[in-house]
């Protein structure tokens, strides 16, 4: 099938207007004969249902905690980005489209990245009127911060919880809808599957978490706004229970994968301590504002941080980077500190760290002040670590942090198989090569509450939609093979755990797929994943039963999907030899070890189609054309 | 360090439970709460014995989710942490540490030491919104809110959901959970639009729910990972007799 990404004509700030004009619209009063499947409640899931509800649509939403309260969104801390110009410091829709391009290394389709940079500015406004409390001045009007990547201050804020307000921003107007019947809430259920009848997604297999029951849904149109697949890596700052299932399992049944490879590694975490880790905690970008990042100049310096003189410290990113300083973007970052721990001059007991320091902005500022504006995450770091930031330079180090990559979709966020939406995280769309901080939140607010909206009802308006009921034979076949799966779990009666695998895959792809990759190593990690997959199937041990509370048989079911994912994302990177954004090919750097793009052969997003559980995946290319952000070598120097 | 743990299992909602004793050995004082159940657990899977259900998600104290009584506290000894970041060095060696879940009616066990916390979220059904549906909002600027409020507004918006005030309660109330979205919504020009049908509704559910009242006794704040305080409790009473009275 030829990629249609279905961009409108016409110059670039007008593509989204005279779209929205076009689509097909479906009538108030018969909104309510349309089923919606909206999977997931963080920001992109939480806002579309709720939208698509007051609209008048019946929806259904799908969370596998207990509460759509808890979606992963919860946990981003710095902030949202919108071109508002409130510091009237230069900002526009234009130079947000421009930075994004940019920081995600021209990688990513410019009509989309106009549109989000064109709605950022009504998100803060549905936020604020939801009740929202961002950070204020005391004139009573909306404060701002700097985020990496940009040099103008942008990034509205809710101390060190913004995602945590905005998600329950979105949990509030979607508990609203609740109240009102208009969308039907199934908390602790996980998708399993995806039914598609004549070409079109119809519905969907679930699986009720608490009785284990499996539960057909038919639907007029699916929405998967399920998240990241971070945790393929075991180790990374997503939720637990943050999977790829149910966009893998979607693209079992048809729906091509973009650009799997590229994960954003974020530099401000905090260190592994030990083998008994089993997740990183991130300290937000906002930090980078007032702290900064120094490595000691000599190799192997043990002195405590605070006896190492100023003369005798490297500023490495403000030395290499005047200009962005230490709010060059993530990717940049990442590479900076790994490059300064391979040269031996790492901190802390792994030597695996760098100093993030605040002594300077609490000389400056006062401890008040600074105790304001990130109390709360020093008070995290504190309880993790044991040391008071405020006394002692904070420890850091990269961690698996976004996936960049995910569901191909089109400009209407519909994925290759008809009536399949991917929004948020799940999908590629937006951010190329590199996701700029507080983009993520605007991404998926911006697919909830402003895109998906008028898309699917585009799709509804503009499609033939049989009735189809849960009995057709296709809900049957996907009940069937989603059942085949959990009895083979069950059936292996192995001698490892699930986690076992998850920790040995986690460790191939942070060694080979991680923030330095190269063709040796990625083909290394192709058969290495194999090997683990097939010892998976012949070896784990999952207790228990299907039909009751079974967390190993959940946890078992998303690590299987990994196990083939992972695969995918080493495929990507061996073809992809180039580097652009997150994903640095060691052959392609330039002199000062900075990665080098490639725009005559990489210029395209990769779009996988799946042929088979270990059979070469068929790739796609969507050549990506710039007329607005012409590409050029990217620099924060 | 080594522990003993004396670990409510539960098969389901409608079997009885009961605690049984466990050992775990060798763990790191940087462990956290939830990661030494994690090592129990293989210990379990690897002697063929089922693995301990708890419920947590992010690790990283936001979601709200673990939701576990260490040793007679909710989130266990430390104030204004949840049990996901709780590290082992706040134990003594060899200490016994009992693990169970949330105690309360409205909250009925579904196994091991998972709740069911839905009857949070039917309260917030009931009116824990702004009916400000998509599309309809004036600029973000438009309405300039004193820091002061907005700094009220935060303080209480800071729940996190997880139901420890509940837990901590003799009574089982919820006043602390409603007070905090009633707080947070009422100190707001955009909520205050609501704010009558808001109070009066999302007390009632809870009454509903068969959360118990509040005696004051203050042990919500003191088991609230957040440190959300009871002065909204105070802001709640006053709503809800004036919402009465007008």
């Amino acid at each position: 099938m030829a990629l249609d990404s279905k961009i409108p004509s016409g110059p670039i700030e007008k593509k989204w207007y005279d779209h929205k004009f076009n689509l097909k619209l479906v009538n108030p009063a018969n909104r309510r004969k349309y089923k919606i499947i909206v999977v997931g409640t963080g920001l992109a899931g939480g806002a579309a249902a709720a939208t698509l509800g007051e609209m008048g649509y019946e929806v259904s939403a799908f969370a596998y905690q207990d509460s759509a309260r808890r979606a992963h969104s919860i946990a981003a801390q710095g902030g949202i980005n919108a071109a508002k110009n409130y510091r009237n410091d230069g900002d526009s829709i234009y130079r947000l489209f421009y930075d994004t391009v940019k920081g995600g290394d021209y990688r990513a389709r410019e009509a989309n990245v106009y549109r989000l940079a064109e709605l950022s500015v009504d998100i803060i406004d549905q936020c604020v009127a939801q009740g929202v409390p961002f950070a204020r001045e005391y004139g009573g009007y909306l404060d701002n911060r700097s985020f990496g990547g940009a040099q103008v201050s942008r990034t509205f804020y809710a101390r060190g919880q913004t995602g945590q307000q905005l998600l329950l921003g979105a949990y509030s107007a979607l508990s609203r809808q609740v109240g009102l019947g208009t969308v039907k809430m199934y908390e602790r259920h996980e998708i399993l599957d995806v039914v598609v009848v004549d070409g079109k997604a119809r519905g969907i297999i679930a699986r009720d978490m608490v009785t284990g029951e499996l539960e057909r849904h038919a639907a007029d149109a699916v929405v998967l706004a399920t998240g990241g697949y971070g945790n393929v890596y075991y180790l990374s700052t997503n939720a637990k229970g943050c999977n790829t299932t149910a966009i893998w399992r979607a693209h079992k049944r048809g729906a091509y994968f973009g650009n799997p490879c590229f994960v954003q590694i974020h530099p401000t975490c905090i260190p592994v301590s030990g083998e008994h880790q089993s997740k990183l905690t991130l300290m937000s970008e906002s930090l980078r504002n007032d702290g900064r990042v120094w490595v000691p100049l000599k190799k192997g310096d043990d002195r405590k941080p605070n006896d190492i003189p100023e003369a005798e410290r490297d500023y490495y990113l403000e030395r290499r980077y005047p200009s962005f300083g230490n709010l060059v973007p993530r990717d940049v970052a990442s590479r900076a500190a790994k490059q300064v721990c391979d040269e031996g001059r790492g901190v802390g007991a792994s030597k695996m760290a760098v100093y993030l320091d605040f002594a300077d902005a609490i000389k400056r500022q006062g401890k008040a002040k600074i105790e304001e504006k990130y109390g709360n995450l020093f008070d995290m770091y504190y309880e993790i670590t044991d040391e008071n930031p405020y006394e002692v330079p904070m420890r850091i180090y990269p961690a698996v942090h976004y996936t960049m990559g995910g569901l191909w979709v089109d400009y209407n966020l519909q994925t290759t198989i008809p009536g399949l939406f991917a929004a948020g995280e799940a999908n590629f769309s937006d951010h190329g090569a590199n996701r700029l901080g507080a983009s993520a939140l605007m991404q998926g607010l911006a697919d909830g509450y402003f895109i998906l909206p008028y898309t699917l009802g585009g799709y509804l308006g503009g499609t033939q939609l049989p009735k189809v009921t849960t009995d057709a034979p296709e809900f049957a076949e996907a009940e069937k093979n989603v059942k085949s799966v959990i009895d083979r779990l069950l059936a292996v009666k192995g001698t490892k755990s699930v986690d076992h695998y998850h920790k040995k895959l986690g460790k191939i792809m942070w060694d080979k797929v991680g923030m330095g990759r190269s063709e040796a190593g990625l083909k290394e990690a192709i058969s290495e994943i194999r090997e683990l997959r097939d010892d998976f199937w012949k070896n784990v041990r999952v207790l228990g039963e299907s039909e009751e509370l079974n967390q190993s048989l959940e946890k078992a079911g998303r690590v299987a999907d990994f196990l083939e994912l992972a695969e995918l994302m080493a495929v990507d990177a061996l073809q992809r030899r180039e580097s652009c954004g997150g994903h640095f090919r060691e052959e392609s750097q330039t002199e000062d070890n900075e990665a080098k793009r490639d725009d005559e052969n990489f210029s395209y997003v990769a779009a996988w189609e799946f042929q088979g559980v270990g059979a070469e995946p068929q790739l796609h290319k969507e050549e990506l054309t710039f007329e607005y952000c012409k590409p050029s070598q990217r620099s924060y120097k | 360090m080594n522990f003993k743990l004396k670990i409510w299992r539960q098969k389901n909602a409608k079997t009885p439970g009961n605690f049984v004793d466990y050992t775990v050995n060798n763990i790191s004082e940087d462990t956290s709460f939830l990661e030494m159940l994690d090592i129990l657990n293989e210990d379990l899977i690897a002697k063929n014995e089922e693995p301990v259900a708890f419920d947590h998600d992010c690790r990283e104290g936001i979601c709200g989710m673990c939701s576990l009584h260490i040793s007679g506290r909710p989130h266990g000894p430390r104030q204004k942490v949840t049990a996901c970041q709780l590290f082992m060095r706040s134990f003594e060696e060899g200490e016994t540490i009992t693990v169970e879940p949330w105690r309360a009616k409205p909250f009925p066990v579904i196994k091991d030491c998972i709740v069911d916390r839905s009857a949070f979220d039917r309260i917030m059904q009931s009116g824990g919104f702004v009916s400000a549906s998509t599309g309809s909002a004036p600029d973000g600027n438009a309405i300039p809110i004193p820091k002061r409020d907005a700094d009220l507004a935060m303080d209480a918006a800071a729940c996190i959901g997880c139901g420890a005030c509940v837990a901590a309660c003799k009574n089982a109330s919820a006043m602390l959970f409603v007070a905090a979205k009633v707080s947070h919504l009422g100190h707001l020009p955009q909520g205050k639009v609501e704010r009558k049908e808001r109070v009066l509704n999302m007390v009632a559910q809870m009454d509903k729910e068969g959360f118990g009242s509040c005696t004051n006794t203050y042990a919500c704040e003191a088991e609230c990972p957040k440190g959300i305080s009871v002065s909204h409790i105070a802001f709640l009473n006053r709503e809800y007799l004036k919402a009465t009275l007008s």
